[in-house]
């Protein structure tokens, strides 16, 4: 049996080296480059730093972000789980919708910013609706599959033990769907991101889509390199977050998931 | 024929006993083709009935219909003498499907605790009651901390039958509990449902193909047979109360009885009612 650490060395030597040699090999390739748009790596570092690396500019350019991704990937994931729920007990009114869902989950939703911009203004309030309509689909859909597929016979396990319809919901139903409902606020949260970048680029809120913009504007070409590593490192820690939460939600069912691989 | 009828009541053991289940001119029908002809037949307080029939002869829905869990289309179920249109409290099942009935996403405790909260027990109380009724069926404090599917199908069907006994019920239905679990496993489960009948005074139903399992446990077996599906005829089965799988299952009237059930479910109709 090898232990946890050196399994963990083992992902970080085989998975690690990879980005370390290409960050190696952009920092001394880059070096010597006087073009105007490829600037130094060590020049984007620096404007990187000087950009996000201190109070000030988190508060400015990453805080507002930060909360229009909250908002709006809360707000879709809320309504997506309630709606999902319905239709998923739901069968008949699942059947009558299907068509509009899958019509309406096919437009991209960053071509609704000028609808949403005409309808609700260049404010936040705008920015979290489009950011919380675009990534509804996948939770709303995933949540409709996951309860249709919850084993019928906890159904009837309820219904012998007589569970009351809030007990029903969170003992049975909740969990039953619950890998599914993760599985379509994984695929949401990058699509919030998408729109998050999207949505800041109208009105001057700040956030890093904003700050983007306006460095491409004023010619910073480091800085708005370095807003481009800043949203790669977001995505990414994003992630990991998520994954977390995931981890010891669906415990179980990584656990299970485990063993039934190997029990094949 | 020597088989004792009982129209009116149970083996002598049981005759000042009260009625727990009746089933009065309860049969089933899907679109019109009928799948169990009317049947009437009542289960007295401590007594273990089996109803014994061949693969396909509906039994489940006999059950499903018993437990509420579907309306019969005729007639009628009586838990003491109350008319059961729904899942009623006192009435609990054991299903076949230990791997599908049990929350694989719940701790082996909490899926036991689960219709005591429902029931409207306090966190504690549920707890406390859960581990006892585990404690009954042999699972310690560690299996009551683990993942039901982390347990060999027989640890899960004893997880699954705590369940059903933690809220004490008036009434136990058991369908096939015991027909996805090996040979030596089904023994021990025959046992323990033994043990905890008679430790508990339950009133047990449950529902079998599986004649000698049916005779072992019994104190009276209910043998269907035909399409639609009738009561063959119901026996007596005057083993003693205390019973175990050698002696018991090598006893010449245990033969006898074994052979009369299998006639009876066979179609050489006996008396049929």
């Amino acid at each position: 049996m090898r232990t946890r650490r050196s399994e963990w060395l083992t992902v970080v030597a085989l998975e690690a080296w990879l980005p370390v040699v290409l960050v190696v090999a952009w920092w001394f390739g880059s070096a010597s480059s006087t073009s105007v748009y490829f600037p130094p790596l060590s020049s984007i570092l620096g404007s990187f730093a000087h950009d996000w690396l201190n109070s000030a500019g988190l508060a400015s350019n990453l805080l507002p972000s930060l909360e229009l991704l909250g908002l709006g990937f809360g707000v879709a994931l809320a309504s997506g789980v309630v709606m999902g729920t319905v239709l998923g007990l739901t069968p008949a009114l699942e059947r009558a919708s299907r068509p509009l869902l899958e019509i309406l989950r096919a437009i991209p939703g960053v071509a609704l910013l000028p609808i949403f911009i005409v309808l609700f203004g260049i404010d936040q309030e705008m920015k979290v609706l489009l950011i919380a309509f675009g990534s509804f689909w996948p939770i709303l859909l995933n949540t409709v599959d996951g309860v249709r597929g919850v084993e019928p016979l906890l159904f009837e396990v309820a219904e012998v033990f007589r569970f009351g319809r809030i007990r029903r919901l969170l003992s049975v139903v909740f969990p039953g769907a619950s890998p599914q409902i993760f599985a379509g606020a994984r695929t949401a949260l990058s699509i919030s991101l998408i729109i998050l970048v999207v949505s800041e680029t109208v009105g001057g809120n700040g956030g890093i889509g904003y700050f983007l913009l306006a460095a491409q504007r004023n010619f910073a070409i480091s800085s708005m390199w370095g807003a481009i590593v800043a949203l790669g490192i977001l995505g990414y820690l994003l992630n990991i977050a998520f994954r977390l939460i995931e981890r010891v939600i669906l415990r179980w069912h990584r656990l299970q998931q485990t063993r039934l691989g190997s029990e094949k | 024929m020597t088989i004792h009828r009982s129209p009116t009541g149970p083996n002598s053991a049981h005759t000042s006993s009260a009625v727990i289940l009746e089933a009065r001119g309860l049969g089933h029908s899907y679109n019109d083709r009928a799948v169990l002809s009317p049947m009437d037949f009542t289960v007295f307080e401590g007594e273990f009935v089996c109803i014994v029939g061949p693969s396909g002869v509906g039994k489940t829905t006999l059950l499903r219909c018993l437990a509420a869990l579907q309306p019969s289309t005729s007639g009628a179920v009586y838990v003491r003498s109350e008319r059961v249109t729904q899942p009623t409290a006192g009435v609990a099942l054991v299903f076949q499907d230990y791997s599908r009935s049990l929350m694989p996403w719940s701790s082996v405790l909490a899926n036991v605790a689960l219709p005591l909260r429902a029931a409207g027990s306090s966190r504690a109380s549920a707890r406390t009651d859960a581990l006892r009724a585990l404690a009954l069926v042999g699972l310690d404090d560690v299996a009551a901390g683990m993942y039901p599917w982390q347990l060999s199908g027989g640890m899960q069907q004893r997880v699954a039958i705590a369940r059903a006994l933690a809220s004490r019920p008036t009434l136990l239905l058991m369908d096939e509990p015991f027909a996805s679990v090996d040979a030596y496993t089904r023994a021990d489960l025959e046992d323990l449902m033994q043990r905890l009948q008679r430790e508990l005074s339950l009133t047990v139903l449950l529902v079998t193909h599986d004649i000698d399992e049916a005779v072992y446990l019994s104190d009276r077996v209910i043998a269907l047979n035909g399409r639609p599906a009738h009561v063959a005829d119901i026996v007596s089965v005057d083993l003693g109360s205390r019973r175990d799988q050698l002696t018991t299952k090598g006893m010449p009237e245990f033969a006898e009885l074994r052979a009369r059930v299998h006639g009876l479910i066979r179609g050489s109709r006996g008396t049929t009612s």
